[in-house]
């Protein structure tokens, strides 16, 4: 390679000849696993899009989606989602060329885009709630809650693993384990953002309708 | 008062059935067996072996062994919930009232189901898996062994559970996929439900994990040269089971979690008021449940083929056939899961088209049957102890079969529907399939996992009381069915049913006794375990590459990947002359050291479900978090493997290869 080595790159090296053997097994079996993991989510995320589908006219005298979204709001979280996934790619681009600096700086601007979708939704959930809304009002709410809760919930599990993976940067640089684990975290992120994209288009674009 | 609400959410001394004699008596046993067996390991200073070499064991063989260990006390546990019943039911046949009071009797078939199905086959099944499949592909351990210690301990935890229950609370008693709206809190405030809800939801996450662990391990860790097309038909129909795992089990995961929901948070996805759907969850559990009929029955149809053809001496009939064979199944499965609830009123073309594709299913499994009678045709059989169960499952699983294609006409089953003829189906499909399956493929590799054979005589004794138990118990249902008697009844006052009661009773207690003889079989097979040795690691002429390591095999498995260029590579090396040979030089293998993490996390995992279960939030909070925590922590672990040195693999390679001198 002909760029300066950095910290990263000199722990990689170490760690290629510590364990020549073992990464080289390691990471595609590490990725495959975590690819049928995540069709198994994928599943997960079908039956629960297909229980909302079922019960999405069940408002029994409740409120309508129609009344109860906005839409520029959730195009803002949208939004959001979207840049924390085009950060995350960034980071994984700077992973690619050993700049541990830019990878920390990317994923904290991840981490925050996450937070912050994290707490609009939360505002979103909160409001509905206050207003007689709540996921106990109706089947409808009840799946509309657990819909977009369930995705709330893997961003939220995304985010712990998000600072889970910034103290292994820390201590160990853009070592081979490092490179796998922030390789499935991106494939973990970049699903949700394509789970958020079926979400906003069924529960939000097709609610308002 | 709101003090020990906060500590001791809905738990309190009065949980604890002290009025109900049998209950109180059963949990004694269960209570004493438990103190006996941790007293025995104190007494004997066991501890720090169990420790290291069992509980934080990431050996998949070690595992695999204490998968079955569970599975054979559940199916203590179970079949003494089908004794209970039988019993009830011929006492309740003829004016008498029986012993079990219906709220009791409710629970006992609850549990029988959900134990018998989680708690016995599934862990029998997935034991089996652990043990013999990375064997079979010349794999020296699975792709994720931390992972698979932690997919056990979570199974384990959920049958803890499901006994805790047993004295602490209630079980459920809405039968074992607990159909709401009887499921919902309106109707079963108990905390019963919220046992079987949790101890499912934790057991069916680890069932799960092992599904994405064994799959990978398959695809990326076959011995050099293995194609798919080489792999031995076991390992195909673990594939196969593993991918239906994958693809079903996240849906009971949600269709629990939604049925939870309705309990916990008050929301209406299967209510009768707010717009719920009952039908809905019907159908989301059956489309996990009917895949779950051939997770069980795939791998079973597997350890047949294996024994066929080694008894048989030679290579199985149809290999491809059977191959596609698995895989149509593994489709098909998906296609069917509505002939479960034909009578709900889907309508004649809705309920026609799951009618064909029900019938449809028994094509590739007939393709199955065939091959194995080819494979036995002209075969030099050998009547051992599995080749017994095999042919004994033949014939069984063809009548079952056949009822199986008598319900799938949605006709007939509007009058069999939800009748004991449906129980004596699956009863015929599942005893016949699956536990004859994983009778026989214990006395098949047991000498591969202990290095010796288990007892003939008391096999036999076993073979012969489950396959006469098993018709007269469950003949006599056929017939009740088509009278007209429907399941779970607690009492019913008819002199006609009694005498088939009865007749169905004294079957299940022979069934008793070809239990009590596989127990007295490994009781007496360990007890002669040196006469009953096997030095070679090659008992029964085996064809797959298991049979080419010692029994039990070293914990690295193989001390040189084994090459292989086909099918039945190790009766290929065995007939070019190439078995057993030391290779020229030993190299260093690289092997996972231990880790407590997945025990761990399995115990606190019991501490979730059991403060869930009982409104206990600060447990149920705390555990979960340290269940992450243990999660993140081991994720910091960098010392996960290490390398067994070339000197330590000579020294016990070298070993094996002069008791096989000694031997010949």
């Amino acid at each position: 390679m002909s760029h300066p080595a950095t910290l990263g790159e000199s722990l990689e090296t170490q760690a290629h000849g510590e364990h020549h053997h073992e990464h080289h097994d390691e990471a595609p079996k590490v990725t495959l696993g975590f690819w049928i993991y995540l069709m198994t989510d994928c599943i997960l995320f079908a039956s629960v899009f297909a229980t909302f589908a079922v019960l999405r006219n069940a408002t029994v005298g409740g409120p309508t989606g129609k009344e109860i979204f906005e839409l520029p709001y959730v195009a803002v979280e949208t939004g959001l989602l979207l840049v924390s996934s085009l950060t995350y790619g960034l980071a994984m681009i700077a992973m690619e060329a050993n700049k541990l600096k830019s990878v920390f700086t990317w994923l904290i601007l991840t981490g925050l885009c996450g937070l912050g979708f994290l707490g609009m939704e939360v505002n979103e959930f909160a409001k509905l709630i206050h207003e007689g809304a709540g996921p106990d009002r109706s089947a409808f709410l009840s799946s509309f809650f657990t819909l977009v809760g369930t995705h709330g919930l893997h961003v939220t599990c995304g985010m712990i693993w998000l600072v889970t993976m910034l103290v292994h940067l820390k201590r160990r640089g853009l070592s081979a384990a490092n490179r796998i684990r922030l390789m499935e975290l991106s494939l973990f992120w970049h699903f949700l953002d394509i789970i958020w994209i079926g979400v906003f288009t069924v529960v939000y674009l097709m609610g308002v309708a | 008062m709101d003090l020990q609400h906060l500590i001791f959410g809905k738990l309190n001394i009065d949980s604890v059935p002290w009025h109900e004699p049998i209950i109180m008596v059963a949990g004694g046993g269960m209570v004493g067996a438990a103190v006996l067996v941790l007293g025995l390991t104190t007494y004997f200073k066991a501890w720090p072996y169990i420790w290291k070499e069992w509980l934080t064991s990431v050996d998949h063989k070690r595992i695999g062994v204490m998968y079955i260990i569970l599975a054979l006390i559940m199916l203590l546990r179970g079949f003494a919930d089908a004794l209970m019943m039988r019993g009830q039911q011929a006492l309740a046949s003829a004016g008498g009232h029986g012993y079990l009071p219906p709220q009791h009797f409710d629970q006992i078939f609850s549990a029988h189901g959900v134990i018998m199905i989680f708690f016995m086959a599934m862990p029998f099944i997935i034991g089996l898996m652990n043990i013999v499949m990375p064997l079979q592909i010349g794999a020296r351990d699975v792709a994720f062994p931390y992972l698979n210690s932690m997919s056990f301990w979570l199974t384990a935890s959920g049958a803890v559970l499901v006994n805790v229950s047993l004295v602490i609370g209630e079980f459920a008693h809405t039968g074992w996929l607990a159909y709401p709206p009887l499921s919902e809190l309106a109707y079963s405030p108990g905390v019963g439900q919220d046992y079987y809800i949790w101890a499912l939801q934790i057991s069916g996450l680890g069932t799960l994990l092992s599904g994405v662990n064994l799959i990978t391990t398959i695809f990326k860790m076959r011995a050099p040269g293995m194609r798919l097309m080489d792999m031995p038909i076991f390992t195909w129909t673990t594939l196969c089971a593993n991918a239906l795992i994958c693809a079903a089990f996240p849906i009971l995961t949600v269709t629990l979690a939604l049925l939870g929901a309705d309990r916990y948070i008050g929301t209406h996805f299967f209510t009768n008021d707010g717009g719920g759907n009952a039908m809905m969850y019907i159908n989301l559990i059956w489309a996990w449940g009917h895949p779950e009929v051939y997770i069980l029955v795939l791998p079973c149809f597997g350890i047949f083929s294996e024994v066929v053809a080694t008894f048989s001496s030679k290579p199985l009939f149809g290999y491809k056939s059977m191959v596609y064979a698995t895989v149509c199944i593994t489709i098909l499965s998906f296609m069917v899961w509505l002939h479960h609830f034909f009578t709900m009123g889907s309508g004649a073309d809705v309920n026609a088209f799951f009618g064909i594709t029900t019938m449809i299913i028994s094509i590739p499994t007939g393709v199955k049957i065939f091959n194995w009678l080819f494979t036995l045709y002209r075969g030099r059989v050998r009547l051992e102890i599995p080749i017994l169960w095999t042919l004994a499952f033949i014939i069984t699983f063809a009548i079952g079969g056949m009822t199986g294609v008598l319900l799938a006409v949605p006709g007939a089953d509007f009058v069999l529907h939800n009748s004991v003829f449906l129980i004596a189906h699956f009863h015929n499909v599942i005893i016949g399939g699956v536990v004859f399956a994983v009778m026989a493929g214990m006395n098949y590799w047991f000498p591969k996992a202990f290095g010796f054979k288990l007892h003939e005589g008391l096999g036999k004794v076993s073979v012969f009381c489950w396959v006469v138990g098993f018709y007269i118990a469950f003949m006599p249902l056929y017939a009740l069915g088509l009278m007209g008697m429907t399941r779970r009844l607690d009492y019913m006052n008819n002199p006609v049913w009694h005498i088939y009661l009865i007749v169905a009773a004294a079957g299940a207690l022979i069934i008793f006794v070809g239990i009590l003889s596989t127990i007295a079989q490994i009781v007496v097979s360990v007890i002669q375990r040196d006469k009953l040795k096997d030095v070679t690691g090659d008992p029964w002429g085996g064809r797959t590459l298991e049979w080419a390591t010692s029994s039990p095999p070293p914990f690295y498995n193989f001390a040189e990947l084994p090459p292989v260029t086909g099918r039945d590579a190790w009766w290929t090396l065995k007939v070019k002359g190439e078995a057993h040979k030391a290779p020229a030089h030993y190299a260093p293998i690289h092997m996972p050291h231990n880790t407590p993490t997945g025990f761990l996390i399995g115990v606190v995992s019991a501490g979730l479900g059991f403060g869930l279960t009982w409104h206990i939030w600060w447990m149920a909070i705390g555990a979960l978090l340290v269940m992450i925590g243990l999660g993140i922590a081991h994720s910091f672990n960098e010392n996960r493997d290490y390398y067994v040195p070339s000197e330590e693999v000579a020294q016990i390679e070298g070993a094996h290869l002069q008791r096989l001198k000694v031997e010949a």
